[in-house]
């Protein structure tokens, strides 16, 4: 059999960078999750960190009911932190090298005591307003791509499939948009 | 301090979290730029994060609960992760996109940012903490209104 280049080439374009480094990743994302909900029965979600560490400094009534949950949570976001450390001091610092991962084009490379870093182009006006957005529409929208997209789409929680089609549908035209004002990164 | 919690309870949170951070480092979710590209067409690999992470959460989520009753380190029951749906699924599910498909960030691939040397994500970070503090106040004000009927102090 001879692989239809047609194919090929769809795939190609679809896929410049390969889905290897996507999927590994990805099970590893779920992994983390499911170690976290074998042994606590937590589906845990990352951005009850952003209300829960608010209520560490501000009284509002809203932040209360993340007292109880407060210090695991920043636990878990220390966690996501050190991992991602522990990914840019080994496989981004060429320590551990394998196929699945290709470094990219995007952003910039930088060394820190021989530990490769990583910093992005995109301007920093776009991550502030962004982030505001994030923020405020995570936490009414009762979710966000770990809580919503990973727990919930694994539940089959049909709250959560309309949660992630409506960000991932608006995030969709958003970045059209600003795309096609130029705005770039 | 806490309620008498398991002494591997902590412990676990923190491996589950590096594995979780780990895996966003290598997905290269954790840069903004490689989202943007996928949300503007020219990259789908960034499927391959999200349904891949859902699937494997997703066999847990149905196996657990007919393995075991509870959770050995809380005792909880083990249950879906499913949340009443209203108005702000949609309405918070709008402004979050608009948020992630203009800076290219949501909050666990910031943290993992941070993790590969993003510095720049703070801004996206300061940002999130002004966004989860404005919609508090918000509804902290609008519960408190609820609570007390008009006339009273």
């Amino acid at each position: 059999m001879v692989a239809d280049p047609v194919a090929l080439q769809l795939t190609a374009e679809l896929f410049p960078n390969g889905i290897s480094r996507y999927a590994v990743g990805g099970l590893l994302v779920g992994l983390g999750a499911v170690v976290i909900y074998v042994g606590t029965g937590i589906p845990a979600g990352a951005s009850t960190f952003l209300e829960s560490t608010l209520s560490y400094v501000s009284g509002q009534s809203r932040f209360q009911q993340y007292v109880p949950s407060r210090d695991w949570r920043v636990v878990f976001t220390l966690g996501i932190i050190l991992g991602a450390l522990a990914f840019a001091a080994t496989v981004q610092s060429g320590v551990i090298t394998t196929s699945l991962y290709e470094p990219g084009t995007t952003g910039e490379l930088y060394e820190v005591g021989g530990v490769t870093l990583w910093s992005t182009d995109v301007q920093p006006w776009r991550l502030l307003l962004g982030g505001v957005f994030v923020g405020i529409g995570t936490r009414i929208g009762k979710g966000c791509t770990s809580g919503h997209g990973v727990c919930g789409v694994g539940s089959a929680s049909k709250t959560s499939i309309v949660g992630v089609a409506t960000f991932l549908t608006v995030a969709i035209v958003t970045a059209q948009v600003v795309s096609a004002l130029g705005v770039s990164p | 301090m806490s309620r008498d919690r398991h002494p591997l309870f902590m412990p676990l949170i923190l491996v589950g979290g590096l594995i979780f951070g780990f895996g966003l480092g290598f997905s290269q979710m954790a840069r903004p730029e490689v989202v943007l590209n996928f949300l503007q067409f020219e990259d789908f690999g960034l499927l391959f994060v999200m349904f891949g992470a859902a699937i494997v959460s997703g066999v847990a989520f149905a196996l657990m609960p007919r393995l075991r009753d509870s959770a050995p380190l809380t005792g909880d029951r083990y249950e879906r992760r499913l949340k009443p749906f209203d108005r702000n699924v949609l309405i918070g599910g709008a402004i979050f996109g608009v948020g992630w498909g203009l800076s290219g960030i949501c909050p666990g691939a910031a943290y993992a940012s941070l993790g590969v040397g993003n510095v720049s994500i703070l801004w996206a970070l300061a940002g999130m903490f002004v966004g989860a503090y404005l919609q508090g106040v918000w509804r902290s004000k609008r519960a408190a209104a609820d609570a007390a009927p008009a006339g009273a102090d």
